[in-house]
């Protein structure tokens, strides 16, 4: 198996092995499939694309096909350990209620999403532009980002919903981390992760 | 002149009669001896017995899935699109079994067949059978051909729930249950559409209270309308406006009652031709079947419960243009297997076919169908 992006190896660090995970927007299932090979962990993915379904039923996984917008529903309260989301909150209609929904049927949260704090961004406002940034390459006309947020942003709704931040950590775009990110995350973490629980 | 067959057919298919002795217990209370299954098998059972697949069927079709009867043959079996070699259901990997249910009209015991306590054909004395009572009788035929554990259960629509009940029923004799375009039980809306077509058929004059074989006639009219009601219901409303549109036949109105629009047309040969091929009892019993069908009913309504000891692992599928059997009552299955942790899978395939869109070959479908078969082929023992 080739080696694991390294947000999705953060991630899977975070996750204690044999525990059960719902994975929203789940892809073509890597992060599912490595949880259950290296970490014992069963669960489900949810995904909306036709060929990521596909990919993910070849790999053995139980994947549902489903818009997140339209709530986890089909799920009851507290059936994860963890349920995860990678770079999807800022294209779901509702966050805050994705956040609340996450936390209803799972234990632990753990989030990751584009940076709009980061100095590019803040850069190309300056400048009078909506940033395009190899983070966030699409232009705002036809961008499925429609509620990006900085981390501050993010921990603030955190702090209005009641959910308590466990852990925070910042990736560039090849997903590595250094001394600079981990100084002044807002400003130069292009991705954040985030665990979290209620509060 | 010996015909070519399609590379990815069976190609030449004879079906075979299994006669069975000991009373079947219905039900109804009643029991039924003796009985035929008439089935067909494609691919070869490895030495494990491990690989085979029973594929069950819908409303109106029968055990011809695939292949063809004779070299004169023009029309392959009802699932030629998903069974043959390389396709979902691959017969290179898989000893597939599809039987004809009781109550049939094409070979198993049903109302065309003789009443051993009558001398007569049983017509309307046939009892009215279930799905339970399919998969009953399924299961016997899967002993008669020494297949312990079916690598899968497969079907759509009325199909579709056989393989759930054998999944309630027998959970410890299939590892996987393929469920297509189904739903846990009939709304109010779908036993209203088959109490129409019955009444269709019970109303023609030459229905006889069901004994018109004993009168040497069919009640063509009715069973032609019940059809064409139904046929309705499986296609979408999308699919008959790009299909017909509102063509005209002869290119203007003429003003009475005669086929005029091409929707007309196209709907009373499917009725007529229907009653060429099928038996009107056998139709009032298939729907009955449908209506019945409830697994959750012993289990105070709770589907959830219903599934709780099932061992399979799930594939559903449903199609966006489904209004017979919609998207969203496959998810009350998946809900009711996600309630029990139980391993499940769901694809909602974009086609604008309707309800039949389960016998067409639409690439989204025939892709993630493919992909769990060789998911189950992969599990399955290789000489």
């Amino acid at each position: 198996m080739s080696e694991l992006r390294p947000d999705l190896r953060i991630i899977a660090g975070w996750i204690t092995p044999g525990s059960r995970v719902l994975d929203l927007g789940c892809g073509d299932g890597t992060l599912l499939a490595h949880l259950r090979e290296h970490h014992k962990v069963s669960g489900y993915g949810l995904e909306i694309d036709p060929d990521n379904i596909t990919t993910c039923v070849k790999k053995g996984l139980n994947v549902i096909q489903s818009d997140l917008d339209q709530g986890l529903s089909d799920f009851d309260e507290d059936s994860f350990d963890y349920v995860v989301m990678t770079e999807t909150l800022q294209a779901v209609h509702y966050p805050d209620r994705m956040l609340k929904e996450m936390l209803r049927v799972g234990r632990e949260g753990i989030i990751t999403f584009p940076n709009f704090g980061h100095w590019r961004c803040r850069w190309q406002l300056l400048r009078g532009r909506m940033p395009v940034t190899p983070a966030l390459p699409q232009q705002w006309y036809n961008t499925e980002n429609i509620h990006l947020c900085t981390l501050k942003d993010f921990e603030d709704l955190c702090d209005t919903l009641g959910i308590h931040v466990l852990e925070c950590t910042v990736v560039d775009r090849t997903h590595e981390t250094d001394l600079l990110m981990r100084l002044l995350p807002n400003l130069m973490g292009e991705i954040a992760l985030y665990r979290f629980r209620r509060g | 002149m010996t015909r070519e067959f399609p590379a990815d057919s069976v190609g030449l298919v004879t079906p075979r009669t299994h006669h069975f002795e000991e009373p079947l217990p219905l039900d109804c209370g009643k029991t039924l001896a003796p009985y035929d299954l008439v089935y067909e098998t494609y691919g070869e059972l490895n030495a494990a017995r491990d690989n085979a697949i029973l594929l069950c069927h819908a409303l109106s079709s029968d055990h011809h899935a695939a292949g063809y009867h004779s070299e004169a043959d023009r029309k392959p079996g009802w699932w030629e699109v998903c069974v043959g070699p390389g396709k979902p259901i691959d017969t290179n990997r898989f000893f597939v079994v599809c039987s004809n249910n009781l109550g049939g009209c094409k070979g198993s015991t049903g109302p065309m067949s003789i009443n051993p306590a009558t001398g007569r054909p049983y017509g309307p004395d046939f009892p009215i059978v279930t799905v339970r009572d399919w998969v009953r009788a399924q299961a016997r035929l899967a002993d008669a051909l020494g297949i312990e554990q079916w690598a899968a259960v497969v079907g759509g629509s009325l199909g579709g729930m056989q393989a759930l009940q054998w999944s309630i029923d027998f959970p410890d004799r299939l590892r996987h249950a393929v469920v297509i375009a189904a739903a846990p039980r009939l709304t109010a809306q779908n036993i209203a559409f088959n109490e129409v077509a019955r009444q269709a058929i019970m109303a023609d004059p030459d229905f006889h209270a069901g004994r018109y074989y004993e009168h040497d006639t069919i009640p063509r009219r009715g069973l032609a309308i019940a059809r064409m009601l139904g046929h309705i219901t499986y296609l979408s409303d999308d699919a008959m406006r790009a299909k017909f549109g509102r063509e005209l036949r002869e290119g203007k109105l003429s003003f009475g009652f005669d086929v005029e629009f091409q929707v007309e047309s196209y709907l009373r040969y499917q009725g007529q031709s229907f009653v060429e091929r099928f038996d009107a009892n056998t139709y009032l019993l298939m729907t009955k079947a449908l209506d019945y069908f409830d697994p959750a009913k012993d289990y105070g309504d709770d589907l959830s419960r219903a599934l709780a000891h099932v061992q399979a692992k799930f594939m559903v599928i449903s199609f966006t243009s489904d209004w017979r059997f919609s998207p969203a009552r496959s998810r009350e299955i998946v809900r009711a297997l996600l309630d029990g942790d139980k391993e499940v899978s769901y694809a909602e395939i974009k086609a604008t076919q309707g309800h039949d869109a389960f016998l067409m070959p639409i690439p989204h479908y025939l892709d993630v169908f493919s992909a769990y078969t060789g998911r189950i082929a992969a599990e399955c023992s290789h000489e």
